[in-house]
Protein backbone atom coordinates (compact mmCIF):
# COMPACT_ATOMS: atom_id res chain seq x y z
CA UNK A 1 0.00 0.00 0.00
CA UNK A 2 1.17 3.76 -0.78
CA UNK A 3 2.45 4.68 2.55
CA UNK A 4 1.15 8.43 1.69
CA UNK A 5 -1.47 7.81 2.88
CA UNK A 6 -3.27 6.72 5.72
CA UNK A 7 -6.23 4.28 6.73
CA UNK A 8 -9.25 5.66 9.21
CA UNK A 9 -11.73 2.83 10.22
CA UNK A 10 -14.60 2.72 12.43
CA UNK A 11 -17.02 0.30 13.12
CA UNK A 12 -20.33 -0.65 13.92
CA UNK A 13 -21.10 -3.87 15.30
CA UNK A 14 -24.69 -5.14 15.54
CA UNK A 15 -24.87 -8.33 17.84
CA UNK A 16 -28.25 -10.14 18.28
CA UNK A 17 -28.55 -10.12 22.29
CA UNK A 18 -29.82 -13.73 23.24
CA UNK A 19 -33.07 -13.51 24.90
CA UNK A 20 -36.06 -15.71 24.40
CA UNK A 21 -38.35 -13.12 23.49
CA UNK A 22 -38.64 -9.88 21.17
CA UNK A 23 -36.97 -6.58 22.69
CA UNK A 24 -40.53 -5.14 22.62
CA UNK A 25 -42.83 -8.33 22.48
CA UNK A 26 -43.41 -11.46 23.86
CA UNK A 27 -42.51 -13.67 20.49
CA UNK A 28 -39.78 -15.85 20.54
CA UNK A 29 -36.47 -15.33 19.16
CA UNK A 30 -35.54 -18.92 18.27
CA UNK A 31 -33.77 -19.06 15.29
CA UNK A 32 -34.93 -20.81 12.25
CA UNK A 33 -38.52 -20.94 12.66
CA UNK A 34 -41.28 -21.62 9.89
CA UNK A 35 -41.85 -18.25 8.54
CA UNK A 36 -43.83 -15.74 10.43
CA UNK A 37 -45.06 -18.22 13.24
CA UNK A 38 -43.00 -16.04 15.31
CA UNK A 39 -44.37 -12.55 14.38
CA UNK A 40 -47.20 -11.42 16.70
CA UNK A 41 -49.80 -8.52 16.68
CA UNK A 42 -46.44 -6.06 17.94
CA UNK A 43 -44.03 -7.51 15.90
CA UNK A 44 -46.56 -6.89 12.56
CA UNK A 45 -47.04 -3.16 13.55
CA UNK A 46 -50.88 -3.87 14.13
CA UNK A 47 -52.83 -0.38 14.45
CA UNK A 48 -53.33 -0.48 18.65
CA UNK A 49 -50.21 -2.13 19.85
CA UNK A 50 -47.56 -1.16 22.22
CA UNK A 51 -44.33 -1.87 22.88
CA UNK A 52 -43.10 -3.00 26.16
CA UNK A 53 -39.57 -3.75 27.09
CA UNK A 54 -37.95 -6.72 27.56
CA UNK A 55 -35.88 -6.26 31.16
CA UNK A 56 -33.41 -8.82 29.97
CA UNK A 57 -32.41 -6.64 27.12
CA UNK A 58 -31.86 -3.95 29.65
CA UNK A 59 -29.30 -6.48 31.74
CA UNK A 60 -27.42 -7.44 28.93
CA UNK A 61 -27.05 -3.94 27.47
CA UNK A 62 -25.86 -2.83 31.05
CA UNK A 63 -23.64 -6.27 31.32
CA UNK A 64 -21.98 -5.00 28.26
CA UNK A 65 -21.39 -1.42 29.35
CA UNK A 66 -19.69 -2.52 32.48
CA UNK A 67 -17.52 -4.73 30.56
CA UNK A 68 -15.97 -2.21 28.17
CA UNK A 69 -15.56 0.13 31.25
CA UNK A 70 -18.55 2.48 30.03
CA UNK A 71 -20.77 5.20 31.50
CA UNK A 72 -24.26 3.28 32.10
CA UNK A 73 -26.91 6.16 31.33
CA UNK A 74 -29.30 6.88 34.06
CA UNK A 75 -31.72 7.31 32.04
CA UNK A 76 -32.72 6.06 28.57
CA UNK A 77 -34.48 7.30 25.21
CA UNK A 78 -36.30 5.37 22.43
CA UNK A 79 -36.42 6.99 19.35
CA UNK A 80 -38.28 6.22 15.66
CA UNK A 81 -35.87 5.91 12.87
CA UNK A 82 -38.25 6.17 10.10
CA UNK A 83 -37.86 4.75 6.75
CA UNK A 84 -39.65 2.63 4.00
CA UNK A 85 -39.17 -1.21 3.57
CA UNK A 86 -41.41 -4.18 3.18
CA UNK A 87 -39.67 -6.12 6.09
CA UNK A 88 -40.50 -3.21 8.63
CA UNK A 89 -43.89 -3.24 8.72
CA UNK A 90 -44.47 0.18 11.12
CA UNK A 91 -42.89 2.65 8.66
CA UNK A 92 -39.58 2.88 11.72
CA UNK A 93 -37.44 0.85 13.60
CA UNK A 94 -37.64 1.67 17.31
CA UNK A 95 -33.85 2.65 18.17
CA UNK A 96 -32.16 4.92 19.63
CA UNK A 97 -30.57 8.54 19.24
CA UNK A 98 -29.67 10.87 21.97
CA UNK A 99 -29.56 9.26 25.32
CA UNK A 100 -28.27 5.90 24.20
CA UNK A 101 -27.91 3.09 27.36
CA UNK A 102 -24.52 2.76 27.09
CA UNK A 103 -21.95 5.70 26.58
CA UNK A 104 -18.43 6.13 25.89
CA UNK A 105 -16.15 3.10 26.46
CA UNK A 106 -13.05 1.41 25.16
CA UNK A 107 -11.69 -1.52 23.93
CA UNK A 108 -7.67 -3.12 24.15
CA UNK A 109 -6.80 -4.76 20.84
CA UNK A 110 -3.03 -6.17 20.25
CA UNK A 111 -1.50 -5.93 17.31
CA UNK A 112 1.88 -6.92 16.94
CA UNK A 113 2.03 -7.27 21.01
CA UNK A 114 1.38 -3.86 21.28
CA UNK A 115 -1.79 -3.08 22.95
CA UNK A 116 -3.72 0.31 21.79
CA UNK A 117 -6.91 1.31 22.76
CA UNK A 118 -10.42 1.89 21.04
CA UNK A 119 -12.98 4.55 21.82
CA UNK A 120 -16.31 2.98 21.72
CA UNK A 121 -18.60 6.20 21.38
CA UNK A 122 -21.41 4.02 22.45
CA UNK A 123 -23.84 1.13 22.28
CA UNK A 124 -27.79 1.33 21.72
CA UNK A 125 -30.48 -1.18 21.74
CA UNK A 126 -32.92 -1.50 18.82
CA UNK A 127 -35.06 -4.10 16.98
CA UNK A 128 -34.52 -5.72 14.46
CA UNK A 129 -36.28 -5.44 11.11
CA UNK A 130 -37.88 -8.92 9.34
CA UNK A 131 -36.42 -10.76 5.76
CA UNK A 132 -37.26 -10.29 2.21
CA UNK A 133 -36.84 -12.84 -0.04
CA UNK A 134 -36.49 -12.10 -3.35
CA UNK A 135 -37.10 -15.60 -5.04
CA UNK A 136 -39.24 -15.80 -7.66
CA UNK A 137 -43.05 -15.38 -6.07
CA UNK A 138 -44.29 -14.53 -9.63
CA UNK A 139 -42.78 -11.28 -9.69
CA UNK A 140 -43.49 -10.55 -6.09
CA UNK A 141 -41.29 -10.95 -3.08
CA UNK A 142 -41.92 -12.87 -0.08
CA UNK A 143 -41.27 -11.14 3.87
CA UNK A 144 -40.50 -13.44 7.04
CA UNK A 145 -41.29 -11.21 9.84
CA UNK A 146 -40.14 -13.83 12.60
CA UNK A 147 -36.58 -11.50 12.63
CA UNK A 148 -38.82 -8.32 13.41
CA UNK A 149 -37.97 -7.08 17.36
CA UNK A 150 -35.18 -9.59 17.68
CA UNK A 151 -32.69 -7.30 20.51
CA UNK A 152 -30.02 -5.98 18.72
CA UNK A 153 -27.54 -3.84 20.77
CA UNK A 154 -25.27 -1.53 18.09
CA UNK A 155 -21.88 -1.03 19.40
CA UNK A 156 -20.47 1.91 17.19
CA UNK A 157 -16.74 2.61 17.67
CA UNK A 158 -14.68 6.14 17.70
CA UNK A 159 -12.72 6.38 14.02
CA UNK A 160 -9.47 4.96 15.86
CA UNK A 161 -8.17 2.23 13.58
CA UNK A 162 -5.64 2.26 10.97
CA UNK A 163 -5.51 -0.53 9.34
CA UNK A 164 -8.51 -3.74 7.94
CA UNK A 165 -5.83 -6.46 10.44
CA UNK A 166 -6.66 -3.80 13.26
CA UNK A 167 -10.58 -3.39 12.36
CA UNK A 168 -10.34 -7.50 12.66
CA UNK A 169 -8.11 -7.52 15.94
CA UNK A 170 -10.97 -5.08 17.42
CA UNK A 171 -14.25 -6.75 16.00
CA UNK A 172 -12.59 -10.13 17.20
CA UNK A 173 -12.27 -8.93 21.06
CA UNK A 174 -16.15 -7.21 21.20
CA UNK A 175 -17.31 -11.01 19.87
CA UNK A 176 -14.72 -12.40 22.36
CA UNK A 177 -16.27 -10.51 25.30
CA UNK A 178 -20.10 -10.45 24.21
CA UNK A 179 -19.64 -14.44 24.18
CA UNK A 180 -18.30 -14.33 27.57
CA UNK A 181 -20.84 -12.34 29.01
CA UNK A 182 -23.43 -14.69 27.82
CA UNK A 183 -25.17 -11.91 26.16
CA UNK A 184 -25.16 -13.24 22.22
CA UNK A 185 -24.23 -16.40 20.88
CA UNK A 186 -22.29 -14.70 18.51
CA UNK A 187 -23.35 -16.84 15.51
CA UNK A 188 -22.22 -14.96 12.38
CA UNK A 189 -23.74 -17.83 9.82
CA UNK A 190 -26.75 -16.74 11.73
CA UNK A 191 -26.20 -13.07 11.29
CA UNK A 192 -25.90 -12.59 14.96
CA UNK A 193 -23.30 -11.09 15.28
CA UNK A 194 -22.23 -8.39 11.96
CA UNK A 195 -20.76 -5.41 10.96
CA UNK A 196 -20.65 -2.02 8.85
CA UNK A 197 -17.18 -0.47 8.52
CA UNK A 198 -16.74 3.51 8.02
CA UNK A 199 -13.36 3.81 5.37
CA UNK A 200 -11.58 6.38 4.71
CA UNK A 201 -7.98 7.26 3.86
CA UNK A 202 -6.21 10.61 3.84
CA UNK A 203 -2.76 12.19 3.32
CA UNK A 204 -0.37 11.39 6.15
CA UNK A 205 -0.13 14.37 8.47
CA UNK A 206 -3.73 15.50 7.65
CA UNK A 207 -5.61 15.77 10.77
CA UNK A 208 -9.40 15.93 9.39
CA UNK A 209 -10.90 13.05 8.08
CA UNK A 210 -11.41 12.08 4.41
CA UNK A 211 -14.74 10.96 3.11
CA UNK A 212 -16.30 7.68 4.11
CA UNK A 213 -17.98 4.98 2.23
CA UNK A 214 -19.70 2.64 4.55
CA UNK A 215 -19.45 -0.68 4.00
CA UNK A 216 -22.41 -2.58 4.71
CA UNK A 217 -23.46 -6.03 6.94
CA UNK A 218 -20.40 -8.05 6.71
CA UNK A 219 -20.50 -11.02 8.63
CA UNK A 220 -16.98 -12.42 9.07
CA UNK A 221 -14.04 -11.83 10.09
CA UNK A 222 -12.35 -12.72 7.08
CA UNK A 223 -14.76 -10.43 4.89
CA UNK A 224 -14.23 -7.19 7.52
CA UNK A 225 -10.25 -7.45 6.14
CA UNK A 226 -10.88 -7.98 2.85
CA UNK A 227 -13.54 -5.43 2.04
CA UNK A 228 -11.60 -2.87 4.22
CA UNK A 229 -8.69 -3.46 2.68
CA UNK A 230 -9.97 -3.50 -1.19
CA UNK A 231 -12.02 -0.19 -0.20
CA UNK A 232 -8.68 1.42 0.79
CA UNK A 233 -6.98 0.33 -2.32
CA UNK A 234 -10.14 1.98 -4.69
CA UNK A 235 -10.37 5.23 -2.65
CA UNK A 236 -6.92 5.43 -2.87
CA UNK A 237 -6.73 5.30 -6.80
CA UNK A 238 -9.66 7.49 -6.53
CA UNK A 239 -7.78 10.33 -5.21
CA UNK A 240 -4.75 9.37 -6.78
CA UNK A 241 -6.11 9.45 -10.62
CA UNK A 242 -7.73 12.85 -9.52
CA UNK A 243 -11.27 11.89 -8.43
CA UNK A 244 -13.00 12.58 -5.20
CA UNK A 245 -14.22 9.92 -2.59
CA UNK A 246 -18.29 10.31 -2.14
CA UNK A 247 -20.28 9.81 0.86
CA UNK A 248 -22.19 6.54 0.27
CA UNK A 249 -22.86 2.83 1.60
CA UNK A 250 -21.21 0.09 -0.76
CA UNK A 251 -21.64 -3.10 -0.60
CA UNK A 252 -18.72 -6.22 -0.52
CA UNK A 253 -18.95 -8.76 -2.99
CA UNK A 254 -16.92 -11.31 -1.33
CA UNK A 255 -17.03 -13.09 -5.02
CA UNK A 256 -15.66 -11.08 -6.86
CA UNK A 257 -13.39 -9.29 -4.01
CA UNK A 258 -14.70 -6.01 -4.97
CA UNK A 259 -17.10 -2.97 -3.51
CA UNK A 260 -19.96 -1.97 -5.46
CA UNK A 261 -22.02 1.83 -4.83
CA UNK A 262 -25.53 0.94 -2.92
CA UNK A 263 -26.61 4.12 -2.52
CA UNK A 264 -25.23 7.73 -2.41
CA UNK A 265 -25.79 10.62 0.07
CA UNK A 266 -27.86 12.01 -1.84
CA UNK A 267 -30.59 9.42 -2.07
CA UNK A 268 -30.11 8.65 1.27
CA UNK A 269 -33.04 8.65 3.72
CA UNK A 270 -33.92 11.59 6.06
CA UNK A 271 -34.42 9.15 8.82
CA UNK A 272 -36.06 11.91 10.97
CA UNK A 273 -35.31 10.67 14.23
CA UNK A 274 -37.85 11.69 17.32
CA UNK A 275 -38.44 10.28 20.93
CA UNK A 276 -40.75 7.22 20.49
CA UNK A 277 -44.49 8.35 21.88
CA UNK A 278 -45.04 4.65 22.81
CA UNK A 279 -41.97 4.11 25.31
CA UNK A 280 -41.53 6.26 28.21
CA UNK A 281 -37.98 6.78 29.28
CA UNK A 282 -36.18 4.01 30.93
CA UNK A 283 -34.80 4.68 34.21
CA UNK A 284 -31.42 2.36 35.31
CA UNK A 285 -31.16 1.79 39.06
CA UNK A 286 -28.11 2.45 40.57
CA UNK A 287 -28.66 -0.87 42.99
CA UNK A 288 -29.80 -2.70 39.38
CA UNK A 289 -26.69 -1.74 38.12
CA UNK A 290 -24.32 -2.72 41.02
CA UNK A 291 -26.27 -5.89 41.35
CA UNK A 292 -25.00 -6.79 37.81
CA UNK A 293 -21.66 -5.82 38.13
CA UNK A 294 -21.25 -8.05 41.61
CA UNK A 295 -22.72 -10.91 39.07
CA UNK A 296 -19.95 -10.30 36.21
CA UNK A 297 -18.14 -13.38 34.71
CA UNK A 298 -14.18 -12.73 34.94
CA UNK A 299 -13.56 -10.93 31.80
CA UNK A 300 -10.99 -12.45 28.75
CA UNK A 301 -8.39 -9.66 29.39
CA UNK A 302 -8.08 -10.45 33.05
CA UNK A 303 -8.51 -14.39 32.93
CA UNK A 304 -5.93 -13.90 30.62
CA UNK A 305 -3.84 -12.05 32.95
CA UNK A 306 -4.47 -14.85 35.56
CA UNK A 307 -3.86 -17.50 32.95
CA UNK A 308 -0.18 -16.16 32.86
CA UNK A 309 0.77 -15.70 36.56
CA UNK A 310 -1.21 -18.80 37.77
CA UNK A 311 -0.10 -21.47 35.20
CA UNK A 312 2.83 -19.53 34.14
CA UNK A 313 2.00 -19.56 30.30
CA UNK A 314 3.17 -17.17 27.25
CA UNK A 315 1.02 -14.21 26.38
CA UNK A 316 0.31 -16.05 23.17
CA UNK A 317 -0.54 -19.49 24.75
CA UNK A 318 -2.93 -17.67 27.70
CA UNK A 319 -4.69 -15.57 24.74
CA UNK A 320 -5.25 -18.88 23.08
CA UNK A 321 -6.74 -20.48 25.87
CA UNK A 322 -9.12 -17.61 26.93
CA UNK A 323 -10.39 -17.06 23.78
CA UNK A 324 -13.87 -18.59 24.87
CA UNK A 325 -15.12 -18.57 28.27
CA UNK A 326 -16.01 -22.64 28.00
CA UNK A 327 -12.48 -22.99 26.73
CA UNK A 328 -10.14 -21.69 29.54
CA UNK A 329 -13.38 -23.52 31.94
CA UNK A 330 -12.16 -26.88 30.23
CA UNK A 331 -8.51 -26.04 30.69
CA UNK A 332 -8.80 -25.08 34.35
CA UNK A 333 -10.92 -28.48 34.62
CA UNK A 334 -8.17 -30.53 33.50
CA UNK A 335 -5.26 -28.82 35.45
CA UNK A 336 -7.46 -28.96 38.65
CA UNK A 337 -8.30 -32.52 37.69
CA UNK A 338 -4.73 -34.17 36.94
CA UNK A 339 -1.58 -34.97 38.88
CA UNK A 340 0.27 -34.20 35.90
CA UNK A 341 2.34 -30.88 35.41
CA UNK A 342 0.60 -28.26 34.28
CA UNK A 343 2.72 -27.77 31.05
CA UNK A 344 1.82 -31.55 30.32
CA UNK A 345 -1.90 -30.24 30.26
CA UNK A 346 -1.00 -26.93 28.57
CA UNK A 347 0.51 -29.16 25.91
CA UNK A 348 -2.59 -31.41 25.60
CA UNK A 349 -5.16 -28.96 25.56
CA UNK A 350 -3.44 -26.36 22.84
CA UNK A 351 -2.14 -29.41 20.62
CA UNK A 352 -3.46 -32.83 20.11
CA UNK A 353 -6.74 -31.62 22.07
CA UNK A 354 -7.56 -28.47 19.74
CA UNK A 355 -5.96 -30.24 16.77
CA UNK A 356 -8.92 -33.25 17.22
CA UNK A 357 -11.61 -30.53 17.92
CA UNK A 358 -10.84 -28.86 14.73
CA UNK A 359 -10.41 -31.62 12.49
CA UNK A 360 -13.48 -32.89 13.86
CA UNK A 361 -15.06 -29.46 13.00
CA UNK A 362 -16.96 -29.37 16.91
CA UNK A 363 -16.91 -26.31 19.08
CA UNK A 364 -15.59 -27.44 22.73
CA UNK A 365 -19.40 -27.96 23.96
CA UNK A 366 -19.48 -30.33 21.69
CA UNK A 367 -16.16 -32.14 22.68
CA UNK A 368 -16.87 -36.19 23.17
CA UNK A 369 -13.67 -35.99 25.92
CA UNK A 370 -14.51 -34.36 29.19
CA UNK A 371 -11.98 -32.73 30.74
CA UNK A 372 -11.62 -35.33 33.60
CA UNK A 373 -11.38 -37.90 31.65
CA UNK A 374 -8.33 -36.20 29.86
CA UNK A 375 -6.90 -35.37 33.29
CA UNK A 376 -7.21 -38.97 33.55
CA UNK A 377 -5.13 -39.98 30.52
CA UNK A 378 -2.39 -37.27 31.45
CA UNK A 379 -2.15 -39.09 34.88
CA UNK A 380 -1.68 -42.29 33.15
CA UNK A 381 1.58 -40.15 31.15
CA UNK A 382 2.46 -38.52 34.01
CA UNK A 383 3.32 -41.62 35.86
CA UNK A 384 4.83 -43.57 33.23
CA UNK A 385 2.13 -46.09 32.73
CA UNK A 386 2.15 -45.24 29.04
CA UNK A 387 4.25 -43.56 26.70
CA UNK A 388 3.54 -40.00 24.69
CA UNK A 389 3.39 -42.24 21.90
CA UNK A 390 0.86 -44.75 23.77
CA UNK A 391 -0.90 -42.10 25.04
CA UNK A 392 -1.96 -40.66 21.26
CA UNK A 393 -3.36 -43.93 20.61
CA UNK A 394 -5.32 -43.79 23.97
CA UNK A 395 -6.62 -40.77 23.03
CA UNK A 396 -7.86 -41.88 19.76
CA UNK A 397 -9.98 -44.49 21.60
CA UNK A 398 -11.43 -42.48 23.92
CA UNK A 399 -12.52 -39.92 21.20
CA UNK A 400 -14.73 -42.83 19.90
CA UNK A 401 -15.94 -43.99 23.15
CA UNK A 402 -16.90 -43.21 26.32
CA UNK A 403 -14.19 -45.08 28.77
CA UNK A 404 -11.65 -43.73 30.60
CA UNK A 405 -7.93 -44.29 29.85
CA UNK A 406 -7.11 -46.65 32.75
CA UNK A 407 -9.92 -48.82 31.14
CA UNK A 408 -8.61 -48.83 28.02
CA UNK A 409 -5.13 -49.52 28.99
CA UNK A 410 -6.30 -52.15 30.73
CA UNK A 411 -8.34 -53.61 28.16
CA UNK A 412 -6.19 -53.23 25.73
CA UNK A 413 -2.66 -54.71 27.36
CA UNK A 414 -1.10 -51.37 26.53
CA UNK A 415 0.82 -50.41 29.99
CA UNK A 416 4.16 -49.53 29.54
CA UNK A 417 6.69 -51.95 30.73
CA UNK A 418 8.81 -50.19 33.02
CA UNK A 419 10.36 -53.44 34.63
CA UNK A 420 13.74 -52.89 33.65
CA UNK A 421 14.26 -56.79 34.35
CA UNK A 422 11.74 -57.74 31.56
CA UNK A 423 13.45 -55.21 29.27
CA UNK A 424 16.73 -56.56 29.75
CA UNK A 425 15.97 -60.54 29.04
CA UNK A 426 14.58 -58.82 25.26
CA UNK A 427 17.36 -56.49 25.23
CA UNK A 428 19.81 -59.73 26.16
CA UNK A 429 18.03 -61.81 23.78
CA UNK A 430 18.15 -59.40 20.36
CA UNK A 431 21.96 -58.87 21.42
CA UNK A 432 22.68 -62.67 21.13
CA UNK A 433 20.76 -63.49 17.77
CA UNK A 434 21.97 -60.54 16.03
CA UNK A 435 25.63 -60.41 16.30
CA UNK A 436 26.31 -59.03 12.86
CA UNK A 437 24.56 -55.47 14.00
CA UNK A 438 26.68 -55.28 17.49
CA UNK A 439 30.22 -55.63 15.38
CA UNK A 440 28.77 -52.82 13.13
CA UNK A 441 27.67 -50.78 16.11
CA UNK A 442 30.72 -51.27 18.15
CA UNK A 443 33.34 -50.81 15.37
CA UNK A 444 31.35 -47.26 15.46
CA UNK A 445 28.38 -47.62 13.13
CA UNK A 446 26.09 -46.21 15.87
CA UNK A 447 23.33 -45.48 12.96
CA UNK A 448 22.09 -49.42 14.18
CA UNK A 449 21.36 -48.39 17.36
CA UNK A 450 17.95 -48.17 15.63
CA UNK A 451 17.37 -51.27 14.54
CA UNK A 452 17.94 -52.14 18.37
CA UNK A 453 15.50 -49.78 19.78
CA UNK A 454 12.80 -51.51 16.84
CA UNK A 455 13.47 -54.67 17.49
CA UNK A 456 12.73 -53.75 21.24
CA UNK A 457 9.66 -51.97 20.21
CA UNK A 458 8.67 -54.50 17.76
CA UNK A 459 9.01 -57.86 20.19
CA UNK A 460 6.88 -55.40 23.38
CA UNK A 461 4.53 -54.09 20.90
CA UNK A 462 5.70 -50.63 21.42
CA UNK A 463 4.95 -51.07 25.45
CA UNK A 464 8.82 -50.50 26.59
CA UNK A 465 9.75 -47.48 28.25
CA UNK A 466 11.41 -45.40 25.56
CA UNK A 467 14.08 -43.65 27.94
CA UNK A 468 14.62 -47.00 29.63
CA UNK A 469 14.80 -48.88 26.40
CA UNK A 470 17.66 -45.98 25.32
CA UNK A 471 19.64 -46.53 28.48
CA UNK A 472 19.74 -49.88 28.88
CA UNK A 473 20.58 -50.85 24.79
CA UNK A 474 23.63 -47.99 25.74
CA UNK A 475 24.87 -49.67 28.18
CA UNK A 476 24.84 -53.17 27.21
CA UNK A 477 26.29 -52.31 23.43
CA UNK A 478 29.28 -50.52 24.78
CA UNK A 479 32.40 -52.89 24.94
CA UNK B 1 -39.15 29.90 6.16
CA UNK B 2 -41.06 29.44 3.33
CA UNK B 3 -41.43 25.62 1.63
CA UNK B 4 -41.69 25.69 -2.19
CA UNK B 5 -43.33 23.32 -4.34
CA UNK B 6 -40.60 20.90 -4.64
CA UNK B 7 -40.19 20.72 -1.21
CA UNK B 8 -43.70 19.49 -0.59
CA UNK B 9 -43.30 17.01 -3.16
CA UNK B 10 -40.15 15.88 -1.60
CA UNK B 11 -41.51 15.60 1.90
CA UNK B 12 -44.49 13.86 0.34
CA UNK B 13 -41.95 11.53 -1.00
CA UNK B 14 -40.55 10.58 2.06
CA UNK B 15 -43.72 10.50 3.71
CA UNK B 16 -45.23 8.10 1.35
CA UNK B 17 -48.15 10.48 0.46
CA UNK B 18 -49.42 10.52 -2.54
CA UNK B 19 -51.04 14.50 -2.54
CA UNK B 20 -52.79 16.34 -5.29
CA UNK B 21 -51.05 18.66 -7.22
CA UNK B 22 -53.89 21.31 -6.75
CA UNK B 23 -52.96 21.46 -3.24
CA UNK B 24 -49.67 21.73 -3.23
CA UNK B 25 -50.15 25.42 -3.01
CA UNK B 26 -52.09 25.55 0.25
CA UNK B 27 -49.45 22.20 1.93
CA UNK B 28 -46.84 24.82 1.10
CA UNK B 29 -48.19 27.50 3.03
CA UNK B 30 -49.11 25.43 5.89
CA UNK B 31 -46.26 23.80 6.38
CA UNK B 32 -44.20 26.78 6.01
CA UNK B 33 -46.35 28.38 8.86
CA UNK B 34 -45.44 25.69 10.90
CA UNK B 35 -41.78 25.83 10.57
CA UNK B 36 -42.51 29.87 11.44
CA UNK B 37 -43.55 28.77 14.44
CA UNK B 38 -40.31 26.54 15.38
CA UNK B 39 -38.28 29.16 14.57
CA UNK B 40 -40.42 31.13 16.75
CA UNK B 41 -39.85 28.41 19.73
CA UNK B 42 -36.50 28.79 18.86
CA UNK B 43 -36.06 32.24 19.94
CA UNK B 44 -36.95 31.25 23.42
CA UNK B 45 -34.51 30.70 25.90
CA UNK B 46 -34.22 27.01 26.31
CA UNK B 47 -30.67 26.93 28.28
CA UNK B 48 -31.79 26.24 31.94
CA UNK B 49 -34.91 23.66 30.40
CA UNK B 50 -33.89 20.03 30.23
CA UNK B 51 -35.06 18.23 26.80
CA UNK B 52 -38.58 16.36 27.23
CA UNK B 53 -38.40 13.40 25.44
CA UNK B 54 -41.87 12.52 26.94
CA UNK B 55 -45.01 14.08 27.95
CA UNK B 56 -45.91 11.34 30.81
CA UNK B 57 -43.67 11.11 33.93
CA UNK B 58 -43.74 7.52 34.93
CA UNK B 59 -40.25 5.48 33.87
CA UNK B 60 -40.92 2.70 31.52
CA UNK B 61 -42.36 -0.72 33.01
CA UNK B 62 -40.31 -3.53 31.72
CA UNK B 63 -41.58 -7.36 31.63
CA UNK B 64 -39.76 -10.27 32.23
CA UNK B 65 -38.40 -12.23 29.28
CA UNK B 66 -40.53 -14.95 28.56
CA UNK B 67 -42.63 -16.27 26.10
CA UNK B 68 -46.23 -14.43 26.08
CA UNK B 69 -47.48 -14.62 22.89
CA UNK B 70 -48.44 -18.24 20.65
CA UNK B 71 -48.39 -18.79 17.09
CA UNK B 72 -51.68 -16.94 15.11
CA UNK B 73 -50.58 -17.24 11.85
CA UNK B 74 -53.14 -18.08 10.27
CA UNK B 75 -55.41 -15.73 11.62
CA UNK B 76 -52.81 -12.64 10.84
CA UNK B 77 -52.82 -14.14 7.34
CA UNK B 78 -56.09 -13.42 6.58
CA UNK B 79 -55.29 -9.52 6.62
CA UNK B 80 -52.97 -9.66 4.24
CA UNK B 81 -53.83 -9.53 0.24
CA UNK B 82 -51.02 -11.79 -0.99
CA UNK B 83 -49.29 -15.31 1.43
CA UNK B 84 -47.61 -17.88 0.45
CA UNK B 85 -45.63 -20.67 1.91
CA UNK B 86 -46.25 -18.23 4.72
CA UNK B 87 -45.01 -15.61 3.64
CA UNK B 88 -46.80 -12.46 3.21
CA UNK B 89 -46.08 -11.15 -0.46
CA UNK B 90 -45.76 -7.88 -1.50
CA UNK B 91 -44.39 -5.77 -5.15
CA UNK B 92 -40.94 -6.26 -5.30
CA UNK B 93 -38.39 -4.17 -4.20
CA UNK B 94 -34.53 -4.31 -4.43
CA UNK B 95 -32.41 -1.49 -2.37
Amino acid sequence: MNSQWETVIGLEIHTQLATKTKIFSGAATAYGAEANTQACAVDLGLPGVLPVLNQEVVTMAIKFGLGIDAEIAPFSVFARKNYFYPDLPKGYQISQMELPIVGLGHMDIEIDGNSKRIGITRAHLEEDAGKSLHEDFHGLSGIDLNRAGTPLLEIVSEPEMSSAKEAVAYMRKIHELVRYLEISDGNMQEGSFRCDANVSVRPVGQTELGTRAELKNINSFKFVEKAINIEIERQIDVIESGGKVVQETRLYDSVNNETRSMRSKEEANDYRYFPDPDLLPVAIDANLKAEIKANLPELPAAKKQRFQTEYNLDPAVAANLTSSRQFADFYEAVVQASKAEIKLCTNWVTGDFIGALNKAGLEIQQTPISAIRLAGLLNCLADKTISGKTAKQVFDYMWHNDQTADEIIVAQGLKQITDSGAIEVIINGIIATNPAQVTQYQSGKTKVFGFFVGQVMKQTQGKANPAEVNKMLKEKLSV
Amino acid sequence: MSLSADDVKKIAHLARIGIDANDIASYAKDLSGMLDLMVQMGELNTDAVAPMSHPLDPWQRLRTDEITEVNQRDKFQTLAAHTEAGLYLVPKVID
